[in-house]
């Protein structure tokens, strides 16, 4: 039980709050690549989901993206990523062998990217790649299960296949849509955690510093830093998606309760996250 | 003295060496030569994450049985595994090390909250979409509440608790190699020795192991499923 006296200690000393290597830094950091991270894949993925899920194509391709991913452990794909040094001769970026500060030449797995760090750039490329699948397949099944005599009614009213996306599909999905987002932003706070055990930046250094030099007292401190956080992004999601439902105090249970009378639908299988 | 004729030696790397020349990604020969290495962890991975499954499905049948009785007990358990489920597996882990060390048991803890998560939300679930018609005929017949539920609600349920089992063996198979943190990790081991280390084949060779394990497991509850459902055969679920 030391440990944990240790770990209260360092979570009471200001040093390690402070400075380049403090916790403040670090969990900054960590933020701004989850946010950043997460903002790209809406970016590229969120458009494309809720298009193909408004035409009713290629459903195939969002659901086992999510499936496939769930078998990949996070751990290893980032392994990957940072180890492929060979980057520099496959992908034309905008560095070249002088202009990198280390003589391996990683790139860019453990080159300095700015405000995000070291290893930065590989992190949130990995990170963005990690929260496309939530963030697809959610809107995919949101768009394509709005409720076809809504659609129908709609095409009747005139509306144009735009006003049929815009009025009636996209307030009906924006529930999924949100629970989708608020997946990726939790897991990718998570994945951002586990990247410090290969390259990144981040409060993850705190914890594997600490276990790597038998500072467990450090460790368990970076841990609790770290579930505080996630536990406070996802009550904070949970806040922004009630907020955002354009048709609020819907309980659960009565929209469970639709469908034919008497038989119990079950609830379309949604992406899970694929690791905490 | 005269130091014998020094021939130019050329060194044979194997295609595994950390040589610039060398490190391939695929290496047959760092799986010959790695074999022992590689068959403990898988073992050991194996053992990890089919413990964690086991235990998890032990305790989630009850909590499910119970939540299904009392609402309050339904709240409560849902947000405390919803909570869990929030915290990041390299945060767990290290929390749970004052309380159980550095350790096996403290790994397959941490996973097994995590499958618990599914499991109960997956048990609810099945057992909620038993139809009533079928269970006020069963109790018409003389069913008792032990009978109807092994007999009756269970057997219906199973689709849905299986399919929730899938998704907690994969993901835990992927989670497992997080405990490398504190060195029981199976394959984790290996890939964080690769990473550190660059050495690309052993990298590779870890995480292919990983996915091909997590495919064998799901296809083995399917395969399960099968044959304890034998009524659902030809119908998708």
């Amino acid at each position: 039980m030391t440990v944990l006296q240790d770990a209260f200690t360092y979570l009471t000393t200001g040093s390690s709050w402070t400075g380049t290597d403090g916790m403040l830094h670090l969990l900054l950091q960590q933020l701004l690549i989850t946010v950043t991270a997460v903002g790209v894949a809406v970016l590229v993925g969120l458009p494309v989901a809720l298009w193909l899920g408004h035409l009713g194509r290629l459903g195939f391709l969002a659901i086992n993206i999510s499936n496939v991913g769930r078998a990949v452990p996070t751990f290893a794909l980032l392994g990957l990523f940072v180890a492929m040094d060979s980057w520099k001769d496959g992908i034309p970026l905008p560095f070249t062998e002088a202009t990198l500060p280390f003589h391996t030449a990683y790139f860019p797995g453990v080159l300095t990217f700015g405000p995000y760090g070291r290893g930065g750039l590989a992190v949130v490329v990995a990170l963005a790649l990690f929260a496309l699948p939530p963030i697809t397949t959610n809107s995919y099944i949101a768009v394509r299960e709005v409720d076809v005599d809504a659609i129908e009614a709609a095409r009747g009213m005139g509306m144009s296949g735009w006003q049929r996306f815009r009025r009636v599909e996209l307030p009906l999905a924006t529930p999924l849509i949100t629970s989708g987002l608020r997946l990726a932003l939790v897991q990718s706070w998570a994945t951002a955690t586990i990247a410090a055990l290969v390259a990144g930046p981040g409060l993850g250094l705190v914890i594997t510093e600490g276990f790597v030099r038998n500072h467990y007292g450090q460790g368990i401190a970076g841990a609790l830093v770290v579930a505080a956080v996630a536990l406070v992004l996802e009550v904070l999601a949970a806040l922004a998606q009630r907020a955002a439902d354009p048709l609020p105090r819907r309980s659960s249970r009565n929209r469970e309760g639709r469908g034919e009378a008497g038989v119990s639908v079950p609830r379309p299988m949604v992406a899970g996250a694929e690791t905490p | 003295m005269t130091l014998p004729a020094a021939g130019v030696v050329q060194i044979q790397y194997k295609c595994y060496a950390n040589v610039p020349t060398e490190n391939k990604w695929f290496c047959k020969d760092y799986l010959t030569d790695y074999a022992s290495d590689l068959r403990r962890a898988t073992v050991e991975h194996l053992e990890i994450t089919v413990l964690a499954v086991v235990v998890a499905v032990v305790v989630a049948f009850p909590l499910a049985l119970m939540a299904r009785r009392v609402p309050l007990v339904e709240t409560t358990v849902l947000a405390l595994t919803t909570g869990v489920y929030t915290i990041p597996s390299i945060a767990l882990i290290p929390l749970l090390v004052p309380f159980t060390g550095l350790t096996r048991t403290t790994v397959v803890i941490a996973l097994a909250l995590y499958s618990l998560t599914i499991l109960v939300r997956s048990m609810l679930e099945g057992l909620r979409a038993v139809p009533d018609d079928v269970r006020e005929s069963a109790r018409g017949l003389g069913y008792g509440p032990g009978r109807l539920l092994f007999r009756i609600e269970l057997p219906l349920a199973l689709p849905v608790v299986m399919g929730g089992l899938r998704v907690a063996t994969v993901s835990t198979v992927a989670l497992t190699t997080i405990g490398s943190l504190v060195s029981f990790g199976g394959l984790g081991n290996l890939i964080k020795s690769g990473v550190s280390d660059g050495f690309r084949a052993q990298l590779l060779a870890a995480s292919v192991l990983c996915v091909l394990l997590a495919v064998a497991l799901d296809a083995t509850i399917v395969v399960a499923q099968r044959l304890l459902t034998p009524w659902s055969k030809g119908q998708r679920a």
